[in-house]
């Protein structure tokens, strides 16, 4: 199902450091929860966590479709020139 | 604005065959445009009489040869669609042109729907083949094996406009836009200096500034001259330095802001010396330069970087604008031009929803990152190559647009009302309507002109000459009153 989205809604960094500055995606809905009352270093180690797991779920699709014998396909691929 | 901005693009896809060693390219790519059928389709040449691809904008006439297939080869490697596109077989690859639209916005629609167009063919070709045989194909523009093949964009301009002028001001435009046009390549390629990864797919291939060539010696600003419409009145500008994009996002933004640009050199109001010292050189540097930050050598002495001349063209665009009644969707071009800008400067990994480039060496360095891999790996070169791949269960564009992760610009039910319907605005609708409606009498087609047969009569074409004549406003009356071909030639004389 595709959808357009939104411009303002916050964007998931692929591959960036944890940074307390970058807004988190909200992952099922869930992303009206009050703040919690714990320190910054767990808010920290929480967010690198979910981007961790958000980065692993992207690798994961990845593996699932990526050409197995990459090396021989790679080689393999040769186009005439064209304009 | 200056003239109404009639645009188009040109892509040439990779071809290949899995588990064929027999594989040949241009009987595959014969195959696969051939797989495409509409109902009923009828046999129709391309029309290449008033081609001349050897005419040359700085006003004259290249001697060479002209190719110009036989009539079965000719209606074997030409189609022409229903929504006013074509598809056809280019040399060795499978190329789809879309047809003439008005805004960037149809633009992405057309192009889209021609990667849709694609796929669905290949599938069809696939089945075609023996067992363990898989056909694929890529919109991409390299093999890293130094052969590199095209994605052109046309815009229509003003004839009055120099050409002189044009080149003055495209060549520092089209060296730098590439930071937010480019479609990302792993590797160097060409002789160049090795790198790990660059912005464009393209780059690496241009080795003159001006020139009629687009296969050899490739030049930055192409000089073709063959309008395919009023060549007192127009130019089409043929642009070949373009990457095959995938985001919808960069696709918008090339077209839209390459059309703005377009129009100020038009309008003459380009007053700042931005020329470089040797864009041929500033080509590679940016494009090798992933942090955009790399100054360039400018022939008037300064040091700027690529976002520092865009950011430049800008505001020149800012302040024409202004004073301009423009259509809706140039406000919205120059407001996206300005974020992806401000990005670049600050960090451009911040544009990987947005930015081809950027999104795919966001994945591959995840990618990267998780299975300990360097540059150097072949699954590296791998997801370089399937970031491209058409099917939209294996293609990794499709995967992360699927994801979320890709910006878009249009709906999957507009690209795919474009697979059957011409743009209503354009000449295009005239021929894919005519198409549509009167298959079997169609005997051939151009981008200005679509001939009819009637049995033993001689040959009647009409000539299109106006990109903005033949629109859904102009002919629905006459196409409505026209169930034949017969009626049609009959009205349009009366």
């Amino acid at each position: 199902m595709q959808f357009i989205r939104n411009d303002k809604r916050e964007k998931l960094p692929l591959y960036r450091a944890a940074d307390s500055s970058q807004k988190q995606k909200p992952k099922g809905g869930g992303g009206d929860e009050p703040e919690a009352k714990g320190d910054g270093a767990t808010k920290m180690a929480k967010k690198g966590d979910e981007l961790k797991e958000e980065m692993d779920n992207l690798v994961d699709e990845i593996d699932a479709v990526l050409e197995e014998n990459a090396e021989e396909f790679v080689k393999n691929y040769v186009q005439r020139g064209g304009e | 604005m200056a003239i109404t901005s009639i645009m188009g693009t040109e892509i040439e896809y990779g071809i290949m065959v899995k588990n064929d060693p027999d594989f040949d390219p241009i009987s595959s790519c014969v195959l696969l445009v051939n797989a495409y059928r509409e109902d009923p389709a009828g046999e129709i040449l391309w029309d290449y009489d008033q081609e001349n691809p050897l005419a040359d904008a700085r006003g004259f006439q290249v001697d060479g040869e002209k190719y110009t297939p036989n009539q079965q080869e000719n209606i074997a490697r030409n189609k022409t669609l229903i929504n006013g596109a074509r598809y056809y077989v280019d040399h060795a690859h499978p190329e789809y042109s879309s047809p003439e639209v008005t805004n960037p916005r149809d633009l992405v629609i057309h192009e889209k729907a021609g990667e849709r167009i694609v796929e669905i063919s290949r599938r069809e070709a696939a089945s075609k083949l023996p067992a363990d045989a898989t056909m694929l194909v890529y919109k991409n523009n390299s093999d890293r094996k130094g052969n590199s093949y095209g994605s052109h964009e046309n815009y229509l301009m003003d004839r009055r406009t120099s050409f002189k002028q044009i080149v003055e001001h495209l060549l520092p435009f089209l060296v730098t836009r590439q930071i937010y046009t480019g479609a990302g390549k792993v590797g160097s390629e060409n002789r160049n200096h090795p790198c790990d990864y660059q912005i464009s797919q393209r780059a690496d291939f241009f080795e003159t500034e001006v020139a009629l060539d687009t296969m050899v010696k490739r030049p930055i600003v192409n000089t073709r001259d063959e309008p395919h419409a009023d060549r007192e009145k127009y130019r089409r500008l043929h642009v070949i330095v373009g990457d095959s994009n995938m985001s919808e996002y960069t696709i918008y933004l090339r077209n839209g802001v390459t059309a703005i640009f377009l129009r100020m050199i038009e309008d003459g109001v380009i007053q700042k010396d931005l020329v470089l010292r040797d864009p041929v050189k500033a080509i590679k540097q940016v494009s090798h330069d992933t942090s955009c930050s790399r100054e360039l050598q400018l022939d008037n002495g300064k040091k700027m970087t690529a976002v520092q001349i865009q950011k430049q063209m800008l505001d020149l665009a800012l302040s024409h604008t202004a004073s301009l009644e423009n259509p809706a969707w140039v406000p919205d071009v120059l407001e996206k031009w300005a974020d992806v800008l401000a990005c670049l400067e600050r960090d451009p990994m911040e544009l990987s929803e947005k930015i081809d480039w950027v999104m795919k060496k966001s994945m591959i360095e995840s990618f990267m990152e998780r299975k300990q891999l360097d540059w150097q790996s072949s699954r590296v070169s791998m997801l370089d190559l399937q970031y491209h791949d058409t099917r939209p269960d294996k293609g990794l564009y499709h995967m992360l647009e699927r994801q979320g992760r890709a910006l878009r610009i249009v709906t999957d039910e507009e690209i795919a009302a474009a697979i059957h319907q011409p743009p209503e605005d354009t000449r295009a609708y005239f021929r894919g309507e005519c198409l549509r409606r009167y298959p079997e009498q169609v005997f051939g087609v151009n981008w200005d002109s679509i001939s009819f047969a009637n049995g033993d009569e001689p040959i009647k074409r009409i000539m299109m000459a106006e990109p903005l004549k033949g629109s859904r406003e102009h002919v629905q009356d006459l196409l409505d009153r026209s169930p034949t071909a017969e009626d049609l030639m009959a009205n349009l004389q009366a």
